[in-house]
């Protein structure tokens, strides 16, 4: 697969500060917001932002959460690929909490969805938010927009954003790619 | 990560150990879901499973249905007795005619051996039948898959990694479905297998199987990480094969007083329903250690998680 840099792992920190420094503003005004990474890649941003946090403001301490979606996909039956579960890590009941939701990129939005749908398992939280690295704009497939956004891409639905993190991949880069699987 | 390697779960026999690995791991999964306040998820929504149960169940059924329920499919109950079968029906034609209302999966359980092989394999013949996928549910004395893999969910929820661990099933092998399936469950998951049971208990042969036998109950208490003690089948006994429940009890039947006085004693599992007093005394059945309900609780997640798989294959 032929893939092209699009942002590089100076660029990336950046913008987790960034949008770290955003939740602190969040927070600000609606206090104690539970973070939740989406399983499996949403896991390595929100461990980021959860870093960044502990950085900026040592005093405060986060709720925090991993979500799995496997079994509140849409696409179940549907698709080549065998699901595969990962672990749900949610300790912290979601009633009446704002919610925000991490993930690393943003596509078709069904992903959201199902997390939306996933989350209620635990509790009617008064709000989510979403945050992502990459907003894929033009590919969205329902409504549903990001509320955090690191960078926005113009790719197509042919091609694939690839978000590679130092700790699984070896370094920190964005890659866009087309995409030949059917 | 593949598929399962089946389209059915027939037996233990027909998975290999990476499948069995999968359903494991997948059930962890499916035992956090049953934790939340809502133990509810939509998976299995556009899929229609009939249980045929043609042999009495409380556990596996109850068990199963719930599975189902908590993976939203849409559950058809059957049993035996008070259908078309008294009128003379065959089971393939039973089977038929459900398939026909578009049902998805089968659940079965039936007291003849190769049953669910028979069901799978005659299906597959009919146009109308040839997507339904079969579960074994218990076939007679032959395999009870599910069973035997939430053993092994139970076993490794204590022991870790079951490769070289020594496992025991004690009691009445010769009828027990459960034997079979747990023998080869555990075997592909690198466990050591022996049995203990009177002579008259154990088939013959069984070493074959790549199993120790044993004929004292102390021994193996001593030298195993796990008991799993089986139910004496009265119901399909025929003729003697022990003096009495109470020359059972004394001889083969677990009791506090055996596990006292050891350092690590075994892991005790019963796969249900239990004779109390007969192969298990009322004191180790309700011992804080005792896994038997775990076993319960297991059994749900683990059906979940063989549902979803078979479900989800493309």
């Amino acid at each position: 697969m032929q893939s092209r840099l699009l942002w590089n792992g100076k660029h990336m920190q950046e913008r987790i500060q960034r949008l770290a420094i955003q939740v602190l503003e969040f927070h600000a005004q609606y206090p104690n917001p539970v973070l939740i990474g989406v399983q499996p890649r949403g896991t390595f941003l929100a461990h980021r932002i959860q870093e960044a946090l502990a950085q900026l403001a040592p005093e405060l301490s986060w709720d925090f959460g991993l979500l799995d979606i496997t079994f509140h996909r849409d696409d179940f039956r549907r698709r080549n690929k065998p699901a595969e579960p990962a672990a749900t890590q949610l300790s912290v009941s979601l009633e009446n909490r704002r919610v925000i939701l991490i993930d690393d990129v943003l596509y078709t939005g069904r992903t959201i969805r199902a997390a939306l749908d996933a989350l209620q398992s635990f509790g009617r939280p008064s709000s989510v938010q979403l945050l992502v690295l990459v907003d894929r704009r033009l590919t969205r497939e329902l409504p549903i927009q990001a509320d955090f956004v690191g960078f926005k891409a113009e790719s197509q639905s042919h091609q694939k954003i690839l978000v590679e993190w130092e700790e699984f991949h070896g370094q920190d880069q964005i890659l866009v790619a087309n995409d030949n699987t059917p | 990560m593949n598929s399962l390697s089946v389209r059915h779960l027939l037996g233990i026999n027909e998975l290999n150990s990476e499948d069995i690995q999968r359903i494991l791991s997948t059930a962890t999964e499916f035992k956090e879901v049953l934790q939340r306040p809502i133990k509810k998820v939509p998976s299995l929504r556009d899929i229609t499973i009939a249980n045929l149960f043609f042999e009495n169940s409380t556990r596996t059924k109850l068990s199963f249905e719930l599975a189902q329920k908590r993976l939203s499919a849409d559950v058809l109950n059957f049993s035996g007795s008070q259908s078309s079968l008294a009128k003379g029906e065959t089971l393939v034609d039973t089977a038929n005619n459900i398939l026909a209302m578009k049902v998805d999966m089968v659940v079965i359980r039936h007291s003849a051996p190769g049953s669910s092989h028979f069901l799978a394999k005659r299906l597959a013949g009919f146009p109308k039948s040839k997507h339904a996928q079969i579960i074994n549910a218990g076939d007679g004395t032959h395999e009870h898959p599910t069973q035997a893999l939430l053993d092994a969910f139970t076993l490794q929820e204590h022991l870790g990694n079951l490769a070289e661990k020594r496992i025991a099933i004690v009691g009445d092998i010769l009828h027990s479905r459960v034997a079979l399936s747990n023998i080869r469950c555990l075997q592909k998951l690198g466990a050591k297998v022996s049995v203990c049971g009177p002579p008259t208990l154990i088939p013959k042969h069984i070493e074959q199987l790549g199993v120790k036998v044993y004929h004292r109950l102390q021994d193996v208490v001593n030298s195993h990480d796990a008991l799993n003690m089986l139910r004496i089948q009265k119901e399909r006994q025929e003729g003697s094969y022990f003096p009495g429940n109470y020359e059972y009890a004394r001889f083969y039947g677990l009791q506090q007083q055996h596990l006292l006085g050891i350092d690590r004693p075994p892991l005790v599992l019963h796969p249900g329903p239990m004779n109390r007093g007969v192969e298990i005394s009322s004191e180790v059945a309700d011992r804080p250690e005792s896994l038997i309900l775990d076993q319960v609780e297991n059994g749900v997640a683990v059906r979940m998680a063989v549902l979803f798989l078979l479900a989800s294959r493309p």
